[in-house]
């Protein structure tokens, strides 16, 4: 079977488990569970395209998801206080009009086109400032990092207008559904498997085109790429805004899967965690990301119920040892133990189909 | 116009606690280009260190905190060193997230052995009281570690530019093969660098008990400043660290001053990109004619 027939074969296969067999077997509780990490999932794809591909260690997506997520919750907070009301948090607040950043947000059409919209300008923007001072590596970490925890703080400080630590929630009404309703939260998991769906077979392509090729190239050796006349600065802003909306998508979809939207999904921590789940899963490959994304959340669900602090020690110990031990994480695993039983079966000539070894860049 | 000075020390003093940390940082960081998150559990291991040393030495803890805490912070970056930073040289955000690894483990550590609430450690009594300086008064806590910062950056500065393993440090840092070829133990360096450097992490964590309370957290509030201060200051470079740590934290206390603490943040964020388009590699750049 050839690798592409073999490709197809697994996607059908994931896509009939999660579309077909999840819905029939889990629980409703279990499954909007599973939205929730696939919506994870949707964050760690644009990480896996940003780190795996492009070499941009992005610890900042948490802001991403906060911007797209804040957007639809302020749609809903709006549409939930009807026209001329204000969201309840404000009122306890004391403030007594809308601000004038949240009036266009309750339009429906204009908030959806935020969700996406406000993310990518904002990557858009950091990416045309910082990659094209030739900002990079370290540097880049850094900075995202240092982004995510500037728009926390934001966040919790400006309570009047944002809801503070409390974020935004409590909502009843999402687009004419009753947000706990059994068959909303059904049709949730659908959209969000869907829209997981649909962007990955679109990452994917991306990875397969030219323009995939030059972000590998770009990761592998930005200099060289330079001098070949391509400007790696559009190529990484480029991803890096690809990466950002696909953020600004997943948080949109986490709030009427979740319920909620506040700072402390957003910050330092839950950004490098997601990172943390992509290098488990395996970076270089954007399945690797997705699975990495679920099956991390997944086990933090299952072991935070059964013990608390455990999990910390479970999650830093396992990251050690992939880190250490293999680096290409769960996916890389895989390929080396598929390419170990091939050599086994063919004669030791045969082609070598590992793949490359990365090289990162070293500060100057 | 005097409110214009009464933030003046409160922006020194914010800035000799970033300098502190970072002075650690920017060395591990521009020497062997390891990004190590956990050095805000090193500046935990510190203020526990006080926090322990309390009932031996009442309230001179913090005094003779300062040797102890160097040798426990160091000591425990050199073991971090030797058994999983050796094995990443060349791939520094590996090392990012390898070590933040090790912070979430040592945090956990740190709740299970001393408890998840915050404990005090009592400031001497000669630190107790302070002095009125532009119409604010300055607390001798804040003094101390102000006088703390300026003494840890002599003695870098002394250690790097005036002792023979502080050469082989320089040499390393400018040319990691070329040193090799010419004798110097590399291994070694590194595995004193980042003694040096997580040790002094440890000293900041005693100079952060006498301004709150210590808890499992303690780190991560000062790390991705003190990071912040090793962009904008140029790794590796002692005078860059030292003009960013103060700008930074002058800017942090008039930013919050003007504005509100939660602005702040973004001001400062907004300010070193805005600086880093004039100064892509910091204030300071060690030249360098080799590739990235």
């Amino acid at each position: 079977m050839s690798e592409k027939l073999r490709g197809y074969g697994l996607f059908a296969l994931v896509a009939l488990l999660l579309l077909v067999v999840a819905p029939l077997v889990l629980p409703p509780f279990r499954l909007d569970e599973l939205a929730k990490y696939l919506c994870f999932a949707i964050v760690a794809l644009g990480i896996g395209l940003a780190w795996g591909q492009g070499g941009m260690l992005t610890l900042g997506q948490g802001v991403f998801f906060g911007l797209g997520g804040y957007a639809m919750g302020m749609y809903l907070k709006l549409h939930d206080a009807g026209p001329g009301g204000l969201p309840d948090f404000m009122e306890w607040s004391g403030v007594e009009t809308l601000p004038a950043f949240w009036k266009p947000f309750a339009n429906p059409v204009v908030a959806l086109a935020a969700v996406v919209l406000v993310p990518v300008a904002v990557a858009l923007l950091l990416g045309t400032l910082v990659f094209r001072q030739r900002v990079r590596g370290a540097y880049f970490a850094i900075l995202s990092q240092a982004l995510a925890a500037a728009f926390v703080i934001l966040l919790v400080g400006q309570q009047g207008l944002t809801g503070g630590t409390n974020g935004l929630t409590n909502f009843y009404d999402i687009f004419g559904q009753d947000p706990e309703a059994e068959s909303t939260q059904r049709s949730m998991y659908f959209v969000t498997a869907l829209v997981l769906g649909v962007l990955y077979l679109g990452a994917r392509q991306l990875v397969k085109s030219r323009f995939g090729r030059l972000l590998v190239a770009v990761r592998d050796g930005e200099d060289r790429v330079r001098f070949l006349g391509y400007n790696p600065a559009t190529v990484k802003t480029i991803t890096f805004a690809i990466s950002a909306g696909m953020a600004g998508l997943a948080g949109a979809l986490f709030v009427p899967v979740v319920g909620i939207i506040s700072p402390s999904l957003l910050g330092v921590v839950p950004s490098l965690e997601l990172v943390v789940a992509v290098a488990i899963g395996g970076r270089y490959a954007l399945a690797g990301a997705i699975l990495g994304a679920i099956i991390m959340n997944y086990a933090k669900t299952g072991f935070s119920e059964e013990f608390a602090g455990g999990w910390l020690y479970l999650q830093g110990a396992l990251f050690i040892l992939v880190m250490t031990l293999a680096p290409k994480g769960a996916i890389g695993v895989y390929h080396q133990a598929r390419d170990a039983l091939a050599r086994r079966r063919r004669p030791p000539a045969a082609e070598d189909d590992a793949p490359v070894p990365q090289k990162q860049e070293v500060p100057a | 116009m005097e409110s214009l000075f009464n933030q003046l020390p409160i922006g020194l003093s914010i800035a000799a606690v970033l300098l502190l940390i970072a002075l650690g940082l920017t060395f591990t960081f521009g020497q062997m280009g390891v990004i190590n998150m956990a050095h805000g559990e090193f500046i935990m291991a510190g203020a526990y260190t006080a926090y322990m040393l309390q009932d031996l030495t009442g309230t001179q803890a913090v005094a003779v905190a300062l040797p102890v805490a160097f040798v426990v912070a160091g000591a425990m970056g050199w073991l971090l060193e030797r058994l999983a930073i050796r094995h990443f040289y060349g791939r520094p955000l590996d090392t990012l997230l390898l070590t933040w690894g090790v912070s979430l483990v040592l945090q956990q550590a740190a709740r299970d052995i001393f408890g998840a609430p915050n404990v005090q450690v009592v400031a001497p009594s000669w630190l107790s009281g302070g002095v009125e300086m532009f119409g604010s008064n300055l607390p001798y806590a804040r003094l101390f570690i102000m006088a703390l910062a300026i003494i840890c950056v002599i003695a870098i500065w002394a250690y790097m530019n005036r002792s023979r393993q502080g050469r082989r440090m320089r040499a390393v840092m400018q040319n990691r093969e070329l040193a090799g070829c010419s004798g110097v133990d590399t291994e070694r360096v590194d595995q004193l660098t980042f003694f040096i450097g997580s040790g002094l992490a440890g000293v900041a964590g005693v100079a952060l008990t006498l301004i709150g309370p210590v808890g499992p957290n303690l780190g991560t509030y000062y790390i991705v400043d003190a990071f912040l201060v090793v962009v904008a200051g140029g790794l590796g470079q002692l005078r860059g660290a030292v003009i960013a740590a103060v700008a930074l934290g002058l800017l942090n206390s008039y930013a919050e001053f003007w504005t509100d603490a939660s602005l702040a943040k973004v001001i400062v964020f907004a300010a070193i990109i805005a600086f880093l388009q004039f100064r892509p590699q910091g204030l300071f750049v060690l030249r360098s004619r080799a590739l990235t």
